[in-house]
């Protein structure tokens, strides 16, 4: 799950991780409101969208005065912003971020992930902040800086002036850095992030240190025991149908094609995407129903397929081993009753129950075209919908 | 013929009466796998259709003697079983349990750092030796005894290409689903290095996807030591960045992991990589004649063996 920068910073200050002073704002007339009471003498409006590379697109204004900070606010909310991470579409800004604009020094480039083959917590640094980051560890790895935290002792005061001194921090700096570093991990810790992103940390004039962007993502598998994390959530930000799949208990990830895909299992779904391509096709979605998916949720996964405009046709590919094909064919069965099924529908069963279920849907009186195995399916789909089926 | 598991394998189920548990449970042992107990705090002293459940590990440890524990527990208290398993000494563990948080996962592995215990997941289907023992939820009918090691990070995927080896005639000697999250407890590489050590197995299908470096890991230890023809197939490759893909370790996160780049390293050690899931069977199937044919042997040794490859094939294009 992602959140907001204004969301981001508030987390790092309740964990002592020093940002500059700031506030969000939903309108212009709070925006005014809100420059006012931060008393600053320069300001910075910054675009609140799930995506980075706000300043590129003209999320990012420096100003002088309450004045100007409503001005520019009144054009920002409610422009549509695109950046090389919100595709061609942009994202709607509902909300900015009014932050004081500080004498910057130098920008760095703090980041914490977890690796899989070390199986620890790794902090990364580079001296070329505000940069994207992928791309320095691409053409100059010997930029990045990494340490690698023991899971049991967890973080030391000695990471954080390892890495300090590496960036070429000197003086008090040094110590400063160290307890940024140590208050972020805690707040990674704590919060079960996976990833938290600091581009840049900046040093100022007066040798302090900021985080003056922030993106922390956190690990969907814990917000169970993250409430307040969870509350968090801004649906404007995400997929409609996305959150829909969700909250039912399936995994829904919309793309671009035309064929809509049900399919059990995430590495069977993804080949199934795979194969409509490999025979010239185009997925509409990634789905997966799980494991144990019901007639219910089957039903609704049909109908989230359905609600996408574009598909034109429909794989469902499912290789039962708890997921009991008869469940399945029952869920399309009652799906295609339910919505009226106009889209031709290619559906391949294998596994526990298969006979029962290729039998319910033989009797269904349904228009589908039934496959034998994947290939037969992903070639029978591809034709059906380009009408040569 | 087999890794890990095998007809003497003495298995506990930890989450045994949830409703998942028990029917796994049962199934497992209708397969004929040794089930001797099963673990849930508050109901020891009860019974699964004679399988006696005890409150801890530990108690089920001294009663039953197991080396192996399959774990459904719920995700939130799913580390501490694992743990717990580790505690009482059980020398396998394997976790079907599918959205443990990843920080949970790390003070596992470091939990289990210098014991002897072996992790087979979270978030996996489980292990099988077709014909001796199956600890998972695997379906069983589609496998067959046989020679063929397969690791995959994904379920169903698994089950696919398991059920196009059985139909072209190959058996497997082990199926292992290592399981889908980040962080797991054995990778491809311990897994290769078994099914490398294991006399009877005679070839390996590797299964991959997005994310991560496993993939490339494993592409240089393969380089590097297994001598056994290798096919593999890297699920994804049209999957868009940033998006997790059902799995949480299914994520392009920039880097070297989408599938075209897997691919590629895969394919630059030597290794067979099949574009289409529907060929990773006759992948394999290809390759086994290959490698036979490159082996010199007596005329009549080949012409039988000729005759012999010959009818799984014959039967596969009358299904089609």
């Amino acid at each position: 799950m992602n959140i907001h920068e204004y969301q981001a910073k508030e987390l790092m200050t309740k964990f002592g991780v020093p940002v500059p002073k700031g506030k969000p704002a939903f309108s212009a007339d709070e925006a005014y409101t809100v420059a006012q009471q931060l008393g600053v003498s320069k300001f910075v409006v910054k675009a609140q969208i799930h995506a980075g590379g706000r300043g590129k697109g003209g999320g990012v204004k420096l100003v002088n005065t309450p004045e100007e900070v409503k001005e520019v606010a009144s054009k920002m909310i409610g422009m549509t912003l695109v950046t090389h991470q919100t595709g061609p579409e942009g994202k709607l800004v509902k909300k900015v971020y009014i932050e004081e604009a500080g004498a910057i020094a130098k920008e760095l480039y703090l980041g914490m992930i977890i690796d899989r083959t070390s199986k620890q917590i790794v902090v990364m640094a580079s001296t070329e902040g505000g940069m994207e980051i992928e791309e320095v560890a691409a053409k100059t790895p010997e930029k990045i800086i990494k340490e690698f935290i023991d899971p049991v002792a967890g973080i030391q005061d000695f990471y954080g002036r390892k890495i300090a001194y590496k960036l070429g921090l000197t003086g008090d700096l040094v110590g400063k850095f160290a307890k940024f570093v140590k208050a972020l991990y805690r707040m990674f810790l704590e919060l079960d992030c996976s990833l938290v992103e600091i581009n840049p940390l900046v040093l100022t004039r007066d040798n302090n240190i900021f985080a003056l962007d922030a993106k922390i993502n956190f690990d969907d598998n814990a917000l169970f025991r993250h409430k307040d994390i969870e509350a968090l959530r801004d649906v404007d930000e995400e997929d409609a149908k996305e959150l829909d799949a969700k909250s039912h208990g399936l995994s829904y990830v919309s793309l671009n094609g035309n064929i809509g895909c049900m399919v059990n299992g995430a590495g069977l779904a993804m080949s199934t995407m795979d194969i409509i391509k490999f025979y010239g096709g185009e997925p509409a979605n990634f789905l997966d129903v799980g494991g144990g998916a019901s007639k219910e949720q089957v039903t609704h996964a049909f109908k989230i397929i359905l609600s996408d405009d574009k598909v034109q046709g429909i794989l469902v590919n499912i290789f039962g081993g708890i997921m009991k094909c008869d469940v399945i064919a029952a869920g399309v069965i009652a799906a295609a009753k339910e919505v009226n099924l106009s889209v031709p529908l290619v559906v391949r069963l294998e596994g526990t129950n298969v006979e029962l279920g290729k039998k319910m849907l033989d009797e269904s009186g349904l228009n589908l075209i039934t496959a034998t195995g994947m290939a037969d399916a992903a070639e029978k789909v591809v034709k059906a919908v380009r009408g040569e089926l | 013929m087999s890794i890990l598991v095998n007809k003497n394998t003495r298995v506990i189920v930890q989450g045994i009466t949830g409703k998942d548990g028990m029917f796994h449970t049962l199934q497992c042992r209708d397969y004929g796998t040794k089930i001797v107990g099963g673990v849930t705090p508050g109901k020891g002293g009860s019974n699964v259709e004679g399988i006696p459940v005890f409150n801890t590990v530990a108690e089920a440890v001294a009663a039953t003697k197991p080396n192996a524990s399959m774990i459904f527990v719920p995700p939130p208290f799913a580390a501490d079983a694992i743990m717990e398993a580790a505690d009482a000494g059980i020398e396998l563990v394997v976790c079907i349990t599918e959205g443990i948080p990843t920080l949970d996962m790390l003070k596992v592995s470091a939990y289990l750092k210098g014991k002897k215990t072996r992790l087979i997941g979270p978030n996996c289907p489980g292990v099988i030796t077709p014909g001796e023992a199956k600890l998972g939820i695997m379906p069983a009918r589609i496998h067959k005894p046989g020679t063929i090691g397969i690791i995959s990070r994904s379920g169903t995927l698994t089950y696919e290409a398991v059920y196009q080896l059985t139909l072209l005639g190959l058996g497997q000697s082990t199926a292992i689903g290592i399981g889908g999250d980040p962080i797991i407890g054995t990778n491809f590489i311990d897994a290769l290095e078994a099914f490398n050590n294991d006399p009877k197995t005679e070839a390996i299908i590797m299964m991959g996807e997005i994310g991560g470096t496993a993939e490339d890991d494993a592409a240089q230890y393969i380089k590097k030591y297994v001598k056994k023809p290798v096919v593999a197939f890297i699920a994804g490759q049209t999957a868009p960045k940033g998006k997790r893909m059902g799995h949480a370790g299914a994520i392009i996160t920039g880097g070297k992991t989408t599938a075209q780049d897997k691919i590629e390293t895969l394919e630059s050690v030597g290794i067979k990589v099949s574009r289409s899931p529907a060929e990773i069977g006759q992948t394999m199937y290809d390759l086994l004649k290959q490698v036979k044919a490159r082996k010199k042997k007596p005329a009549a040794v080949k012409a039988k063996m000729k005759a012999k490859a010959k009818k799984p094939a014959a039967k596969k294009a009358k299904k089609r």
